[in-house]
């Protein structure tokens, strides 16, 4: 009886937790969706507002390179499902190799548009929101790649196999997120270009 | 019996039968137990209260005596006094850090902090919150944000003074005034701790409401401070974010020369570069939050009164349902409402229009509730608690306050009324002395689930007709200096001769504020010295129906000693026709009431209501089942 209701204790937990993870997500998109009004309040404000510049293509292969970790991630998680730990951190490494590949692009992003003469400080503000968004979700990616990180180094034989698929589907569920949340700004700013 | 290894609960301490081995460290200082960072909240709270209280005395003593030397300020003050006057700049610093302490620190950090902290797993039968860890961690970051603000008292160019709002440009701008400099920096740095605190806070609420209510406890047998701070969680949780957003732009415009909220900017004949920026953009942003705020602030008060006027009213609290859906009517409406705060920026009037009426909506879900409190009063068996009298004087406030707030939302008074003391006499009403009524009254009624004592009744009394009094005298002249046009924030009366007349009544408000800030000493004094030397509590002092009542005095980790109990029925069963006490806790099951259930009690349960009817044809009662 005490087993069973310790059990049931430490389930309730784990899906509490799970469930913070959500209203988390919630919170870091509010932010977001505060920058989009924001630029869209903005942008209206004057003829000279606006992008008025072409995005770089690098965000063309950064957009790739995060689909593919997505992809790499689900594989990850499903082998953490089965109890595969090896298959699990192979899938975990390449994942994380994607996501510092990611950065390393977004990083060239915004060296190719100081290049094109679209300064962060800048007398047109709408430019300036490109480095926010950008700079605000490198802050999410480096975050998730912490998180990652985690998840691959505690993954062994040893440790209990349900708080390793735990782990695995919360990070699973966040670097999922910052997938989509950057497919939305992608989108976002190349509606508005 | 589940055939999956489950490691041992044991690292979230769980069960009261652990043994725990704690240290001074781990049981007041880092402490993960709900009770303890409730009481961590609250007294770190009061302690901002009393600070922010005292530059409110302060800058009221200019306000009245603008002409005058206090030779006593310039030895604490030193340079901001210089000959025993406050300075201008210093004045508007006050006024900010009053703003800011008392919106942010005292009645959202210290308001929801204490209460959904201690209140949510007690009431809701849970051993602590979803994540023990992240709610220290919330404590912590709301102490250093506490330190960071009052810290800025220590730099040389003094504290922000922008207001509590910091409009930009004059909180961007260094050069505008000197609390924009170190001390701004300061301030958004402070902010911006205080959000990650209640970040944290908010997604733990929420996460235990909704996924660790013990077994019985629907939705709709929560008490309404449940309601009230879960609201409360998920307004926070959708505004906060917004803030962080303004707040980023403004410090890469203060630091970094972009032009988000600056545009052509002349100062001291000085130009700067800045071109194409909108402040309005800022107020856009910042209003988002500064709206849904009020109402992070006002509703877990309405929460608490509504659990202390059921209990003491010896009632059921009139109008449950409605009680709730007002409150979801107001999270729902309070952010579509902030343009309110910027019919004079030059707002198209149709979008004004739009505003005004979205803000006159949230006068339905306050009336209703105004009138469910009344009504719960009406013909009670009252108990005239320190904490009922709270509870009333939060009434007082919300209706007196609310009524302006209909002069106020109308967009075309405002155009009279903005930046006024109208203005001022308004909030401090509505939203500061309403909400601080609440939070008081929450103090009184679980002082003794908190310290296991009573806190002193005769003080209490004395220091509620103080507050409540001393409350109505400084803010009810404010509202006819507002209407004769007088500016709030104004550094010196005797400068416009239209300001003159006000004078004495500037005088007379701040005697009425000293008198009321000393009345908050009763308090004060009553609340640490009842810590140690108050009565002794009993287990449920008040005969009130909620699961809090039912842990033991001497506090424990995991609230309950052996099993959570269960709930059988909804948390106002008071003056039940049919019983013999005037209060049935929640832990009790029908079936242990026969002589007093009633037909809807049984939700249509067809079983129940025929062992009803056995019981009623045994002992010869006439009673409607079917209805």
């Amino acid at each position: 009886m005490v087993q069973r209701a310790d059990n049931n204790n430490y389930l309730t937990s784990l899906k509490a937790k799970k469930f913070s993870l959500y209203v988390f997500l919630v919170v870091s998109f509010m932010l977001f969706a505060a920058w989009s009004s924001g630029f869209i309040v903005y942008s209206a404000g004057g003829e000279d507002k606006g992008l008025k510049t072409l995005l770089p293509t690098t965000f063309i292969y950064s957009t790739v390179s995060i689909l593919l970790s997505s992809v790499c991630m689900h594989l990850a998680y499903a082998a953490s499902k089965v109890g595969n730990i090896a298959k699990q951190r192979l899938w975990l490494g390449i994942t994380i190799l994607l996501g510092g590949l990611f950065f390393f692009l977004q990083y060239s992003a915004w060296m190719e548009l100081a290049r094109n003469g679209v300064m962060f400080i800048n007398n047109n503000a709408s430019q300036s929101f490109i480095y926010v968004f950008v700079w605000a979700h490198q802050a999410h990616i480096f975050a998730g790649i912490i998180v990652l990180l985690n998840a691959f180094f505690k993954a062994s034989n040893g440790n209990p196999l349900i708080k390793n698929r735990f782990r695995m589907e919360l990070a699973t569920i966040f670097w999922h997120f910052l997938d989509i949340l950057w497919i939305y700004i992608y989108v976002f700013l190349l509606l508005n270009q | 019996m589940s055939s999956i290894a489950i490691p041992h609960a044991g690292d979230h301490g769980h069960d009261a039968h652990e043994h725990h081995h704690e240290t001074f460290l781990t049981k007041y200082i880092f402490s993960q137990d709900h009770k303890m960072i409730a009481k961590q909240f609250l007294i770190t709270g009061i302690i901002m209260a009393f600070f922010a209280m005292f530059l409110s005395i302060l800058f009221r003593i200019q306000l009245a005596w603008p002409e005058k030397d206090f030779p006593i300020l310039e030895v604490f003050l030193g340079k901001w006094a210089e000959g025993g006057r406050i300075r201008p700049d210093f004045f508007l610093s006050l006024v900010t850090i009053h703003g800011t302490i008392m919106v942010f620190f005292v009645l959202t950090a210290g308001l929801s902090g204490t209460f959904s902290n201690l209140l949510i797993p007690l009431q809701l039968g849970a051993r602590d919150m979803a994540s023990p860890f992240m709610n220290m961690l919330s404590y912590w970051l709301f102490f250093s944000a506490c330190v960071v603000m009052i810290s800025s008292f220590f730099v040389e160019s003094g504290p922000a003074s922008a207001g509590w709002t910091i409009y930009p440009p004059l909180s961007a701008l260094p050069q505008a005034i000197p609390g924009s400099g170190t001390g701004m920096t300061l301030w958004l740095a402070s902010m911006v701790l205080f959000i990650a605190s209640q970040v944290m806070g908010g997604i733990n609420y929420i996460s235990t409401v909704l996924n660790m209510r013990t077994k019985g406890m629907s939705l709709w047998r929560m008490p309404l401070t449940i309601w009230a701070v879960f609201l409360t969680a998920i307004v926070g949780l959708l505004s906060f974010p917004v803030l962080v957003s303004a707040v980023v732009l403004l410090i890469f415009d203060r630091s970094m020369g972009t032009s988000f909220y600056l545009s052509d900017i002349i100062i001291g004949g000085q130009i700067l570069p800045n071109e194409g920026g909108s402040p309005i953009l800022f107020q856009h942003l910042f209003w988002f939050l500064g709206h849904p705020e009020v109402y992070i602030v006002l509703m877990p008060a309405l929460g608490l009164t509504s659990e202390v006027i059921a209990t003491n009213s010896r009632k059921p609290i009139f109008g449950y349902h409605a009680m709730v859906y007002s409150l979801i009517g107001i999270t729902v409406l309070s952010f579509i409402v902030w343009g309110h705060h910027m019919f004079v920026t030059g707002m198209n009037p149709f979008l004004g229009g739009v505003f005004m009426i979205t803000t006159l909506i949230i006068a339905v879900p306050s009336a209703v509730k105004t009138f469910n409190y009344l009504a719960t009063l009406w013909r009670g068996n009252i108990k005239f608690t320190p904490a009922m009298l709270f509870a009333i004087g939060l009434v007082s406030f919300f209706i007196s306050g609310g009524l302006t707030g209909i002069f106020l939302g109308n967009s075309a008074l405002d155009i009279n009324l903005h930046d006024t003391y109208f203005v001022v006499a308004h909030f401090h009403l509505v939203m500061g002395s309403a909400s601080i009524c609440g939070m008081l009254c929450g103090v009184y009624h679980w002082y003794p689930k908190m310290f296991g004592r009573m806190m002193n009744d005769k003080l209490g009394y004395l220091h509620f007709w103080m507050t409540f009094i001393g409350a109505y005298l400084v803010f009810f002249p404010m509202h006819f200096m507002g209407i004769d046009g007088v500016p709030r924030r104004y550094y010196s009366f005797t400068n416009f001769p239209f300001m003159q007349e006000w004078l004495t009544v500037n005088v007379f408000v701040t005697w009425a504020a000293i008198i009321a800030g000393l009345g908050q000493v009763a308090f004060l004094f009553n609340f640490f010295y009842s810590i140690w030397f108050g009565k002794k509590a009993t287990q449920n002092p008040w005969k009130s129906n909620t699961l809090e009542w039912t842990t033991p005095v001497e506090h424990l980790h995991g609230n309950w000693p052996g099993e959570i109990p269960t709930v059988y029925r909804w948390p106002y069963d008071y003056s039940k026709p049919g019983h013999e006490d005037d209060f049935i806790p929640q832990t009790v099951p029908f079936s242990e009431t026969m002589s007093s259930n009633l037909p809807h009690d049984f939700e249509g349960d067809a079983v129940a209501e025929q062992i009803q009817r056995e019981w009623d044809k045994e002992h010869g009662v006439e009673r409607e089942l079917h209805h």
